[in-house]
């Protein structure tokens, strides 16, 4: 069986994948990587299902090595990524062998940095999924010394691919759809609420982001006697001062405060993205906008392989040439 | 009978059926007896949760539309009064080992005061009584028990206690809590459990399931001490009906 292992680790290093579902009836949100664009990319890339599992690297990543040859991809915020003296492409697949140390380094923008792993991490599955939830005493930090094992890889000649960047790691515009709460906000604190131009503040973590805007908060006029009632990931949510948080996939499965809309599932990874100090602009929109461009994690992961295209480096700078497969098939392997 | 609950979308992947605005004991009946009845049906829900008032229920929103959902929703709901419904099936009684008071449950007294009770007549009324899961929530396996009597619509704090131990039983507004872990909290703080609320290992993760009824039955700090040692904090359970 391939292993990886850690040589060294960032504060906030854990195992993902796109979390567990059915628990919310005892009160054990689905967790999950927070960008789950990330995994889908990683999951194209790889030639592979969006379920295998990945590293999640909040920040910073660390020092990795592997038993076996193992083709990994570099998804979610760009972070510096080296290989020995070679610099590696990001949102990008490569091979790791065995005598290589694989190097990252800290984001360059955006938060959430992703390595996926072909055949993906086989810890043991809890309770459906392999998702740390540290919160609910599921998993851990990833240390130094920490060794995983690999599930096999079918598909291991589709190696050296890269996938187009978007701009989802510095901010932007967020859209949502009003919920079941929105009626408690009068017209005018929503007009205000798309017109205000907030900056992420640096509190934020798998269960939501802080927003810091100008001027009055928006608040309820009822804001502290409205009975709990079940929350989702994507809520934009109201404390008590009528500060915004969006709520991200470890939140809660049940709150107190008003929620103005929730951010469809298409946006929450520009959220959890956005690093401290980001610009971000609401945008409310209706539920068939949102819908027309929502997709499943494999339907995106379908659309997203037909993306990739192998990537080109400078044969002058490939010592190791031959150990390359510089054009694979575009077939997905999986889904097949 | 109760008026028809509204059925409002919630995100792209879900409804929530809201039965009251505000809590209330046939509310959560209904709200129990619905997602138990959406549950056994063949409705394409992909998850059925309810909380204190209100079911979500989760679906593919690439596989069926709202307009649809809505439609079989209201359907259902107008096959019973669902604040008369009986609580569904399969539900089981706890008897759990509490302490009350002293070092266990520092805030007692006040509680039992606001109640308008002795500290005594405080113990004897809340362990004998039977409250019911209202919902699980806040944290996993997390419960929300009730409905008290009246004289227990005590408030929240206005101050949050900076920390109660996994187990502390606390009370306000007709309702009991009991923490899975360590947590800040703005209820009053009256007793303590050993109940492993919560273990991602375990089948059954959560130890209680909603709709399950407990009595939190007092012991002396003696018999509570066995009981930390005892599987499932000493508590015992037997099927409802």
């Amino acid at each position: 069986m391939t292993t990886l292992t850690i040589h060294r680790a960032g504060p906030a290093m854990t195992v993902q994948d796109l979390g567990r579902e059915g628990y919310l009836s005892i009160g054990l949100p689905r967790g999950g990587t927070a960008d789950r664009k990330a995994i889908c990319e990683s999951a194209a890339l790889l030639g592979q299902s969006p379920d295998h599992a990945v590293i999640e690297m909040a920040g910073m990543g660390g020092v990795f090595s592997v038993s076996q040859p193992t083709r990994i991809s570099l998804t979610g915020a760009p972070m510096r990524a080296t290989m020995g003296d070679r610099t590696l492409a990001w949102n990008a697949s490569h091979l790791l062998m065995p005598e290589d140390r694989l190097t990252i380094g800290p984001a360059l923008s955006g938060v959430y940095g992703y390595i996926g792993f072909g055949g993906g991490i086989a810890t043991d599955l809890v309770m459906g999924s392999r998702s740390t939830h540290l919160t609910c005493g599921i998993g851990a930090l990833l240390e130094i010394g920490a060794t995983l094992p690999l599930g096999p890889d079918r598909n291991a000649d589709r190696v050296g691919m890269i996938l187009p960047t978007d701009n989802r790691f510095e901010g932007g515009t967020i859209r949502y759809i009003n919920g079941p709460q929105t009626a408690l906000f009068d017209d005018a604190t929503c007009a205000r609420f798309t017109q205000t131009e907030f900056i992420r503040d640096p509190a934020a973590n798998r269960q939501g982001v802080k927003l810091n805007g100008s001027g009055t908060g928006f608040a309820t006029a009822d804001q502290l006697n409205i009975l709990s009632d079940a929350i989702q990931p994507g809520d934009i949510q109201m404390t008590g001062d009528g500060v915004p948080f969006v709520l991200l996939p470890e939140c809660q499965t049940v709150g107190g405060y008003p929620r103005i809309g929730t951010v469809i599932p298409q946006d929450i990874p520009k959220v959890a993205q956005a690093p401290a100090g980001a610009k971000i602009q609401f945008t409310c929109i209706t539920r068939e906008d949102a819908l027309s461009s929502y997709q499943s994690p494999a339907g995106l992961t379908r659309d997203l392989s037909a993306l990739c295209k192998p990537l080109i480096r400078d044969p002058a700078q490939m010592a190791d040439l031959l150990s390359y497969q510089l054009i694979s098939g575009m077939i997905t392997g999986w889904d097949a | 009978m109760m008026p028809l609950p509204e059925i409002l979308p919630f995100g792209l992947d879900a409804v929530l059926v809201r039965f009251e605005a505000t809590m209330s004991d046939q509310a959560n009946r209904a709200a129990l007896g619905f997602a138990a009845h959406i549950r056994n049906s063949t409705l394409p829900f992909i998850e059925v949760s309810s909380t204190l008032a209100s079911v979500t229920l989760r679906f593919d929103p690439l596989a069926v539309g709202l307009d649809e959902i809505t439609a079989l929703l209201q359907q259902h709901l107008r096959t019973h009064d669902w604040g008369a419904v009986a609580l569904p099936s399969g539900r089981k009684l706890w008897r759990v080992p509490t302490c009350y008071g002293g070092d266990h449950g520092p805030q007692l007294a006040e509680a039992a005061e606001l109640a308008g009770l002795s500290t005594e007549a405080a113990i004897d009324a809340l362990g004998v009584s039977r409250v019911r899961v209202l919902t699980i929530g806040f944290a996993p396996g997390l419960p929300y028990l009730g409905t008290l009597p009246p004289e227990w619509n005590i408030p929240r704090q206005t101050a949050l206690t900076p920390k109660v131990p996994a187990g502390a039983l606390v009370v306000a507004i007709r309702q009991f809590v009991v923490f899975a872990n360590a947590s800040p909290t703005g209820w009053r703080w009256i007793g303590q459990t050993a109940l492993p609320l919560f273990d991602p290992k375990r089948s059954p993760a959560s130890l209680f399931s909603p709709a399950d009824e407990v009595i939190f039955t007092p012991v002396s700090e003696t018999a509570f001490a066995t009981a930390r040692t005892t599987p499932f904090g000493g508590a015992t359970w037997e099927d409802v009906e």
